[in-house]
């Protein structure tokens, strides 16, 4: 048996904590570059905000509904984070967190009212952080995240659901008839693993409903869809088949893009752009142990703006495959000479390192090829290993790494990166993001703290 | 690798007439002498946060700013800790939301009135009127006083 966890609005929740004002009044935080919507209060919701929604097409809400738009502040919501999953993890033995927002809970073993615990934990979250939250329980991971859904949207919605399940939704309670009638009002696209496309087609065939699906049989799912789908209706029908994920595979690609805060024309920034990209993304891939045998680059306009458009993207695959920031940088340079064009006002540009792999050891990797490198995408072969030292970098990455960590990201860089990144007051770069609305780091950083009247 | 020597124009800047000099890893432990006789009890050193805060997870610090509460000693620029998992009892010094804002003020509750009293005599107490509601969002546990540096 399962529960899901989840923060109500979770990025908007975590700003009220701190500025009590700001309850009761619609309120979105903008992605990191204040460029649309990505958490919306109940009130920008009634306000028609969506979710994505560009800033500059809401923004008029402001003067005429008092809109609030707040830029992330991802240290304040991380270490919120931190304090709700280490709360939630009172609900049962074991935990995953799976988002910065919400966790699954394994409850076997765990004795008592379950829908008790779920209520006593949620009410304490309330009180020791001020989050709300709302808990699904079921015997699979699908329906715990089914029952989050009639939780929450119970309690926005009244009358969508019974108003008893509003918070707390504990499916396993329920008689077989009130399970069924909830699967049967509940629309098939809500169904964790059911994106809008797979949605699509079901609905085409006749399967509205989360129930529909549940009652297809597996013949079907498995020759019309996909055994991932077929996984879904049995999870549905109460057969667990997916297990908590303690250690989270490893990604299969690590992607860093950004907005920029005004357009680029020029390619000097873009070279620093892609540089600082790829090496945070390096981090991440250095992280999670793996080696990338491909770098991803893009660059495009924005598609809001009326001005010519251009989007570009170039795959180059690497010889060997690394974990070295040089390296990577070195390609995605390479890369974006090749697709830069002048005379557009560029608005974003991306870097993904791809095929990733586990790392293996120097000696196991002299002798692999990048086999799999798909040769559609073979654009440009770059070769480090012909341009000069050959040495291991490793240390050099752990080094550089460990400085970074304890002294601020930033502190060491490849030098394309440019030395004059924002550091405390002075002036952004052109390419670095707005963030011109962000709250300070009350929980975060001493001289930020929030401020009382005494 | 134990060491690492310095560049030679860096020493050269330090001192021209001092031998190479060098750096060490503070990392490796050399075995050489007497023992410490502390060695095995395994003391830990007082840990601020373990005795200052009592619920982790629900602790938040906040500054405070003005005089009103000078005589329960808090003053001007304190930091105050803050636990929200303490129950708000009469007596405390609380943290209370009032139109949007934090005020920090000491809960007097009696006969199932509330008032928030300032600890000066020249700040008025905050006694909420008919219908309207104060949150407690919590309780002040300690406060610290940084003297000028």
């Amino acid at each position: 048996m399962f529960a899901l966890l989840d923060g109500n609005n979770f990025y908007v929740s975590c700003e009220r904590v701190f500025r009590p004002s700001l309850q009761g009044v619609p309120v979105v935080v903008l992605s990191n570059n204040d460029g649309c919507a990505i958490a919306r209060s109940n009130e920008a919701k009634a306000l028609g905000v969506r979710m994505g929604h560009p800033w500059f097409q809401i923004r008029h809400l402001e003067a005429s509904d008092g809109l609030v738009a707040l830029s992330a502040n991802f240290a304040l919501y991380g270490d919120m984070s931190d304090r709700m999953m280490s709360l939630a993890a009172g609900l049962g033995p074991t935990q995953e967190v799976y988002s910065i927002d919400e966790c699954f809970i394994g409850l076997d073993g765990v004795r008592g009212d379950l829908t008790a615990r779920a209520h006593a934990v949620r009410s304490r979250i309330l009180n020791w952080l001020g989050l709300p939250c709302c808990i699904g329980l079921g015997a699979t991971k699908t329906l715990a995240k089914l029952a989050n859904h009639i939780a929450k949207t119970a309690e926005r919605k009244p009358g969508s659901y019974p108003a008893e399940l509003a918070q707390v939704c504990d499916l396993t309670r329920l008689s077989e008839d009130a399970h069924d009638a909830l699967l049967a009002t509940t629309d098939v696209g809500e169904v964790w693993g059911v994106g809008p496309r797979i949605g699509a087609q079901l609905r085409e065939a006749g399967v509205r409903t989360a129930l529909d699906l549940a009652r297809l049989d597996t013949a079907t799912l498995r020759g019309g869809w996909s055994v991932t789908l077929e996984r879904t209706a049995r999870e549905l029908q109460g057969l667990s088949c997916i297990d908590l994920d303690h250690a989270p595979q490893p990604r299969q690609q690590i992607a860093c893009t950004r907005s920029f805060g005004q357009p680029v024309t020029t390619l000097a920034p873009l070279i620093e752009a892609v540089s600082e990209f790829t090496s945070r993304a390096a981090v991440r891939l250095r992280a999670q142990d793996s080696a990338a045998g491909a770098v991803l680059v893009f660059v495009r306009t924005s598609p809001f703006r009326k001005s010519p458009q251009y989007s570009r993207s170039v795959v180059v695959p690497l010889a060997h495959p690394t974990q070295n920031t040089a390296r990577l940088v070195g390609a995605a340079l390479h890369g974006l000479r090749s697709i830069y064009q002048s005379g557009y006002a560029l608005a974003k540009a991306g870097v993904m390192l791809v095929q990733l792999q586990a790392c293996l050891p120097r000696d196991a990797q002299a002798g692999t090829t990048v086999g799999s490198v798909a040769t559609s995408v073979r654009q440009g072969e770059f070769d480090f290993e012909s341009l000069g030292s050959t040495r291991d970098a490793g240390h050099l990455m752990k080094a550089l790494d460990e400085v970074n960590a304890r002294w601020g990201r930033g502190t060491l860089k490849i030098a394309s990166a440019q030395a004059q990144m924002p550091r405390h007051d002075e002036v952004a770069t052109q390419w670095t993001g707005k963030q011109e609305r962000r709250t300070p780091g009350y929980t975060t950083c001493w001289s930020e703290m929030p401020v009382v009247r005494a | 690798m134990n060491s690492i020597q310095a560049p030679a124009d860096l020493i050269g800047a330090l001192d021209r007439h001092a031998p190479a000099a060098w750096l060490f890893d503070l990392g490796a432990s050399v075995q050489a002498g007497f023992p410490s006789p502390a060695q095995d009890l395994g003391a830990k050193r007082i840990d601020l946060t373990a005795e200052l805060v009592r619920h982790p997870q629900a602790t938040f610090l906040m500054r405070a700013r003005g005089d009103s509460m000078r005589d329960a000693g808090i003053f001007d620029g304190d930091v105050l800790i803050v636990d929200r998992a303490v129950e708000p009892h009469s007596g405390h010094v609380v943290i209370a939301v009032i139109e949007g804002d934090f005020v920090c003020k000491t809960l007097l509750l009696r006969a199932g009135r509330m008032k928030l009293k300032a600890a000066n005599p020249c700040f008025p107490d905050i006694v909420p009127r008919e219908g309207q509601t104060v949150e407690i969002w919590g309780v002040v546990t300690a406060a610290i006083k940084q003297m000028p540096r």
